[in-house]
């Protein structure tokens, strides 16, 4: 789990402070569930300590083959999950438009009728026996990541009387420190769904919405196969520690 | 006009939903076959060095209710004060401890249970030592962005009385939220997420 994925000098600079006004408030009535699961009382703000400037790294010794393959590593040998047939791929970038290498995405979807496979789902869409709904890879040095997949459906959800998710996929992401850590989730060009679902409104900016927003890309697609989506993921960015006050005696 | 710093955004959270064990803990939530087993299950194995704990987590909504459906993911330093990580520049971690454990809060108690060592003492940017701690993060329904705050441990009051985290709590009622009792070899910890108890969370 330690190993080094390469020899370049790793960063040890704090983190750039988060700009909260593009991540969704902890208080979002409109997300009856944040209500009361919101802390209400300010963060106390702490520049990074080692504590929260270092984080685990993942090699990639712990990934199967199929890892990132949504269609088949759920499936009975010789048979595939339904439904539209996806690639999603991009970068892992920081916020200096560095590509993060050896980070972590793991990602987990409803399948093709919008139904996970979860003890605690309840909506009458069918199980696909051949789709388990999660993945994982780790993006190569230059940041960049790819996954294979099916298309999710939207799905209902109690929270108003008729409330429905886009289609969406859950993205878990570990980048170099702890303070990086995100879980966000994927989004469909051109559905419309997005801009009616309670969750998406919880963040407050149409154009951060829109950087979750994947875009459809025929250049990158499998002609006959698999149609591909392009989505970039920004985590903070961090000082270089190049100039920073060194402390007496370290 | 003037160049452009060319900076990014950072990517929006969102919520990690009811069902994001499926993501992180698939074996947990009845998803076996694909992975061997859940990452951060373990962080210690025989030959860890240290003194071996118990961390016995809740995380509490504003009814008073332990959430059943939260994942909860820990960060610490070894025994010696030293993170198995690669940013790490003072020396190099115990191997056999990984530093980072991830559970599941139990489905019908809401608890999560992380074997572990208690860790030794990491110096502040300025250089003096934090007391021992362990840094956490809260992922769940209904929480829009992961939740950062800190366990520090109920038998170190001297350590926890000169902590410069602590020290920059200023309604101190509230340093108390961050303190774990301990009973035998096990720390609980419950974290309230709002109310009287409200946890100090912290903007890192
Ligand atoms: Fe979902």
């Amino acid at each position: 789990m330690t190993e080094r994925i390469s020899n370049r000098r790793p960063e040890t600079g704090a983190f750039f402070r988060r700009d909260l006004n593009s991540h969704p408030p902890a208080y979002a009535p409109i997300y009856k569930t944040s209500v009361l699961r919101s802390p209400r009382r300010a963060l106390l703000s702490l520049d990074g300590t080692l504590s929260e400037i270092t984080g685990p790294v993942f090699g990639h010794n712990i990934l199967g083959e199929l890892d990132n393959d949504l269609i088949h590593n759920f499936a009975k040998p010789g048979e595939s999950a339904i439904g539209p047939r996806i690639i999603v791929y991009g970068k892992v970038l920081d916020e200096r438009g560095k590509g993060v290498p050896g980070a972590l995405l793991e990602f987990w979807q409803a399948n093709a009728g919008g139904r996970y496979r979860h003890k605690k789902e309840g909506y009458i869409a069918p199980l696909d026996p051949n789709f388990g709904g999660c993945g994982r890879t780790i993006t190569d040095e230059d940041g960049a990541y790819s996954l294979r997949t099916i298309q999710p459906g939207p799905y209902p959800w109690p929270n108003g009387p008729n409330d429905w998710r886009p289609a969406h996929i859950h993205f878990s992401i570990f980048g170099h420190g702890f303070a990086q850590r995100l879980i966000t989730q994927m989004y469909f060009e051109g559905d419309p769904m997005i801009w009616q679902c309670p969750i998406v409104r919880t963040i407050p900016d149409r154009a951060a919405i829109e950087r979750l927003v994947a875009a459809l890309d025929m250049e990158a697609t499998i002609p006959m196969d698999a149609r591909a989506y392009k989505f970039d993921i920004v985590l903070r960015g961090r000082r270089s520690s190049l100039f920073e006050n060194r402390l007496e005696g370290n | 006009m003037v160049q452009s710093l060319d900076r990014l955004k950072e990517s929006p959270s969102q919520t990690a939903g009811p069902y994001a064990h499926i993501g992180l803990t698939p074996n947990f939530s009845g998803i076996s076959g694909v992975y061997d087993g859940d990452l951060g299950a373990a962080m210690v194995n025989e030959k860890t060095r240290g003194e071996r704990i118990a961390v016995k987590i809740r995380v509490i909504d504003g009814s008073g209710t332990p959430l059943k459906d939260a994942v909860v993911e820990i960060w610490q330093a070894d025994a010696d004060g030293l993170h198995n990580s690669p940013s790490e520049m003072r020396g190099t971690a115990d191997p056999n401890f990984t530093g980072w454990g991830r559970q599941a809060t139990d489905m019908t108690t809401g608890e999560c249970l992380f074997e572990t060592v208690k860790p030794g003492r990491v110096p502040f940017p300025d250089g003096r030592l934090m007391a021992p701690h362990i840094t956490i993060w809260i992922v769940a329904r209904g929480i829009n962005i992961g939740l950062h705050t800190r366990m520090y441990f109920g038998d170190e009051e001297a350590a926890n009385a000169e902590d410069p985290v602590l020290a920059r709590i200023e309604h101190r009622v509230r340093v108390p939220t961050l303190i774990a009792p301990r009973d035998g070899d096990t720390y609980t910890f419950d974290i309230h997420l709002q109310g009287e108890r409200e946890a100090v969370f912290f903007d890192i």
